[in-house]
C-alpha cells in the first residue's frame, strides 16, 4: 500500500491536498455523528440494536416462512431478505435463459426471429421497469375473481387473487434441501475441471434423478405425488398459490432483465471472428452445432462480465416492489423505520444486505469466468 | 485486393429469408404473427378507440376498443400534476427548454465542454425561472406544487447537469497519483454503485435529516437531486475512466514536451479525446437515468407514474387504469427510444471514423 517512499516523491501541496482532504472527510463523519446525537435526542430514540428483539405488530403481504404480527424485528427482517433473495434469484436464472434465447434470435440470420426479437427488447427495454410492473400488477387484479377464473386445463387456474398451479406433494425441507443439493453441485462441477457445457449435462441430469429419488423415497405410497388446485366455496384449496405481488414482480423483472441480458448475449455473439463460423460451415457443421460449439464457448467470455452486472442489477431491482407492496428488504426495512423510528440501524441492515449479496454474486461471476477463461488468450 | 461488391440490401434479405424450408418457415411464420398482434392492436387502439371526453358513454359499449376518453378529460394532470391550471403554459415552455436541450445536444457543433455546458445551464435555467416564476415577476409556484411530465423533466435534466461534473472529478480523483484522493473516490464510487437507487434516494429523503444539521437540511428534493447526482456520478466516472484509458501514455508526454502545464495537457490534449471515446456510453447513462427517474414516487414524488395512477384513481375514470399506463408508457418510450437510437447511430458513426 502506501510507504514512506510514496511521500518523499510528493511535493508539499501535494502532501497538503492529501491531509486537507483526510480532514475533510473527518470532519464530516465527526459532524453527522453529533448532529444524530442531537437529533435522536430530541425525537427521544434510543440508538442500538435492541429493537431487533421487539415484536413488530404489523403484516405484509409475502413470506416464505410462517410468520405473524408477533414476530420480532429479527425474524421479521430476515424473511423480507429471504424475499429479496428469492425473488432475486428466481428472477436472475429465468431472464438468464430467456436472455440468451433472445439474444441469439437477434443474433440469427432469419429476418423474423431478428424482427421479433428486436421489437421485444425495444418494448421492454425502453420502459421503466416500476412502471412495468405496477401495470401488470394493475392487469392482475383486475382479472375476474376466483369462481369465473381463467383455466388451463383445470390444472392451472388465473384469477384476482393469484395464480393457482399444481406442486409436487415434498415437504418443504426436502424441497429446501434438493436445491442446496443443485446449488452445491453446481459449485463443485465448475471447480471439476470439466468443460462449461458437460458441466452442465452433467449438473441438468443429476438434479433430474435426484428429484426422481426424492419423490419416490418421500412420497408415501396411495397419496397422490402432485397437488392439484381446485375451487372450493369462494377459493382455492391444495396446490400451490403464487400472490398477485409474487407474479407481478418476477414476471416484471424477468422480461426487463431478460431484454438486457439479450443485449449482451448478442454483444457477445456479435464478437465471434466470423472466419470461425465460416470455418464450421465448411466443415460440414449445422447451425445449432456452429452455435453450440463453435458461438457460445466464444462468445461467454465477453459475455460473463457484462452478465454478471445484470445479475447484480436484477437483485437490486427487487426493491422496486414496495411499489406494489411485494414484501422485499427494502419494503420491510422502510415500514420499520416508520414503526420502530430506528432510521440509522435500519438503513444499515439494508445496505449491509446489499453489499454482501453484490459481493457474493461477484466473487461468483469471478469464479465463473475463470472457469471459463481459453487458455492463452490474455487473463 | 478488393473488397467484394456489396450485396443489395434487398438481395440479401430474400437470401438470408428463405435460405432454407425451415428459414422459409421461419419468416413467413413470424410475418404472420407480428401482422396479427399489429393489427389486433391497431385495431383495440385506434379503430374502435374512443377518443374524446364527450363520448365517454360509448366506451361502456361492448365493441369498443380503448377509451383514451381518461387521457383527453385528465392528460393536464398527468403530464402537469399539481401545478396551478392557469400557469400550466409556464409547465409546457419549461419542459420545450428541456427538450429543446436535449435535442440541441445531439448537434455536433455543441460537443466542446463549454459550448454544452452553457447550453445546459441556459436549458436548466430557463426550466428554473419559469417554473418557480418570483424571480422573474410571476406567480410564484413551490416546488412541492411541481409534478408529472415536468417533473421528470427537471429531476432529469438537474441530476445530469450536476452529475457530469462530479463524475469527471471523481474519475480524475479515481486516477490521482494521490493515494489518498484514489482511496475515497474508489471506496465511495463502489459503495454507491453496489446500493440500489432506491437506497441511495431514500437515504438521502428520510436518513439525512438526522445525520445533518437543521441549517444544512434543505428542501427534500434538492437532497434527493444531489443524491441522485451523486448516484450518476459514481457510474459517470466508471464511463470517463474508460475513454481515460484508450488514452495513450504519448500524448502526455507530448504535451509535456510542448511546454503545456499538467492542467493544460489535461484539458487541451487529453479532456476533449476522452469525451470523445466516453460519448456512446455516456448517452446510454443519459438514457437509464431518464428511466431511471421513475422510482421517486416511492419516496413521495408527484411524477408521471404518481400523476397517471391520480388520473384514473377517482371516480368514473377508475376501469381504464390500462389507457393510462399505456399512455404513460408511450411517453417514456417514446424518449428513452429516440435518445437511445441516436446513441446507437452515434457508435456507429465513431467506429467508422476510428477505421
Amino acid at each position: 500500500m502506501l510507504g514512506w517512499r510514496d511521500f518523499k516523491r510528493m511535493t508539499p501541496r501535494e502532501i497538503a491536498v492529501q491531509i486537507g482532504v483526510l480532514a475533510l472527510v473527518v470532519a464530516i463523519a465527526i459532524g453527522a455523528y453529533f448532529s444524530a446525537r442531537m437529533n435522536l435526542a430530541e425525537l427521544g430514540i434510543t440508538s442500538g440494536f435492541n429493537f431487533l428483539n421487539r415484536d413488530t405488530g404489523w403484516s405484509y403481504s409475502f413470506s416464505l416462512l410462517e410468520r405473524s404480527i408477533d414476530d420480532t424485528y429479527r425474524r421479521t427482517l430476515f424473511i423480507g431478505f429471504l424475499n429479496t433473495v428469492f425473488v432475486g434469484l428466481i428472477s436472475i436464472v429465468v431472464a438468464t435463459v430467456l436472455g440468451f434465447v433472445i439474444g441469439t434470435m437477434r443474433d440469427s440470420e432469419n429476418p423474423g426471429l431478428k424482427t421479433i426479437s428486436s421489437v421485444y427488447v425495444q418494448i421492454f427495454r425502453n420502459i421503466p421497469l416500476i412502471l412495468q410492473i405496477v401495470f401488470l400488477y394493475a392487469l392482475l387484479i383486475h382479472m375476474p375473481g376466483p369462481k369465473q377464473a381463467y383455466s388451463i386445463g383445470d390444472v392451472i387456474f388465473m384469477s384476482n387473487r393469484g395464480i393457482m398451479v399444481p406442486i409436487l406433494t415434498l415437504p418443504l425441507w426436502s424441497v429446501v434441501a434438493l436445491v442446496i443439493a443443485a446449488g452445491g453441485l453446481a459449485w463443485g462441477l465448475l471447480r471439476s475441471g470439466l468443460g462449461a457445457l458437460a458441466c452442465f449435462g452433467v449438473w441438468l441430469a443429476s438434479v433430474v434423478v435426484l428429484n426422481v429419488l426424492a419423490i419416490v423415497i418421500l412420497i408415501p405410497e396411495g397419496q397422490s405425488v402432485v397437488s392439484i388446485p381446485f375451487l372450493k366455496g369462494l377459493r382455492f384449496r391444495e396446490g400451490l398459490t403464487l400472490s398477485v405481488e409474487l407474479v407481478a414482480m418476477i414476471v416484471g423483472i424477468v422480461l426487463y432483465s431478460a431484454a438486457y441480458i439479450g443485449e449482451v448475449v448478442r454483444g457477445g455473439l456479435d464478437e465471434v471472428p466470423k472466419g470461425l463460423v465460416e470455418a464450421g460451415k465448411s466443415l460440414g457443421l449445422g447451425r445449432f452445432a456452429i452455435w453450440w460449439t463453435i458461438k457460445m464457448p466464444m462468445a461467454l467470455r465477453s459475455i460473463i462480465p457484462p452478465l454478471g452486472n445484470q445479475w447484480i442489477f436484477t437483485m437490486k431491482a427487487t426493491t422496486v416492489g414496495v411499489a406494489i407492496g411485494f414484501s422485499d428488504l427494502f419494503y420491510i426495512v422502510s415500514t420499520s423505520i416508520t414503526q420502530s423510528g430506528q432510521t440509522l440501524e435500519l438503513i444499515a441492515i439494508l445496505m449491509g444486505a446489499f453489499l454482501l449479496v453484490n459481493f457474493i454474486i461477484a466473487q461468483l461471476v469471478t469464479l465463473l469466468n475463470a472457469r471459463l477463461a481459453l487458455k492463452g488468450y490474455g487473463s | 485486393m478488393s473488397a467484394p461488391p456489396p450485396i443489395a440490401w434487398s438481395v440479401d434479405w430474400r437470401r438470408r429469408a428463405f435460405a432454407t424450408p425451415h428459414d422459409s418457415v421461419l419468416t413467413v411464420g413470424v410475418g404472420l404473427l407480428l401482422a396479427w398482434m399489429a393489427w389486433i392492436a391497431i385495431d383495440w387502439a385506434l379503430l374502435r378507440a374512443v377518443f374524446r371526453e364527450e363520448d365517454v358513454a360509448m366506451c361502456q359499449d361492448e365493441n369498443a376498443g380503448a377509451c383514451w376518453s381518461v387521457i383527453d378529460a385528465r392528460h393536464r394532470l398527468i403530464l402537469f400534476g399539481l401545478y396551478p391550471f392557469d400557469e400550466h403554459w409556464r409547465s409546457t415552455s419549461a419542459a420545450v427548454a428541456i427538450i429543446a436541450t436535449v435535442v440541441l445536444s445531439c448537434i455536433p457543433w455543441f460537443w466542446s465542454a463549454s459550448r454544452i455546458a452553457t447550453l445546459w445551464i441556459v436549458g436548466f435555467a430557463t426550466y428554473y425561472l419559469l417554473m418557480e416564476g418570483s424571480l422573474i415577476g410571476l406567480e410564484q409556484v413551490t416546488t412541492d406544487k411541481w409534478g408529472g411530465l415536468s417533473l421528470v423533466l427537471f429531476l432529469f435534466s438537474s441530476v445530469v447537469l450536476l452529475g457530469m461534473p462530479m463524475g469527471l472529478g471523481l474519475a480524475l480523483m479515481r486516477r490521482s497519483r494521490l493515494p489518498v484522493l484514489r482511496l475515497v473516490a474508489t471506496l465511495l464510487i463502489d459503495f454507491i454503485r453496489s446500493l440500489p437507487l432506491l437506497t441511495t434516494l431514500f437515504t438521502a429523503a428520510v436518513v439525512l435529516p438526522i445525520l445533518l444539521p437543521e441549517w444544512l437540511q434543505g428542501d427534500k428534493i434538492w437532497r434527493v437531486i444531489i443524491a441522485f447526482a451523486l448516484f450518476f456520478a459514481c457510474y459517470q466516472a466508471e464511463v470517463f475512466r474508460g475513454g481515460f484509458q484508450a488514452i495513450p501514455d504519448g500524448q502526455y508526454e507530448a504535451g509535456k514536451a510542448l511546454g503545456l502545464g499538467k492542467w493544460q495537457v489535461l484539458w487541451v490534449i487529453v479532456l476533449p479525446q476522452v469525451f470523445r471515446h466516453a460519448l456512446p456510453a455516456t448517452i446510454n447513462m443519459v438514457v437509464v437515468t431518464f428511466k431511471e427517474t421513475a422510482v421517486v414516487i416511492i419516496i413521495g414524488f408527484f411524477d408521471l407514474l404518481a400523476s397517471a395512477s391520480a388520473a384514473f384513481g377517482t371516480g368514473a375514470w377508475v376501469a381504464y387504469y390500462m389507457e393510462t399506463y399505456l399512455f404513460v408508457a408511450f411517453i417514456y418510450w417514446a424518449f428513452i427510444t429516440s435518445l437511445g437510437r441516436y446513441g446507437e447511430y452515434l457508435k456507429d458513426r465513431l467506429r467508422q471514423d476510428d477505421h
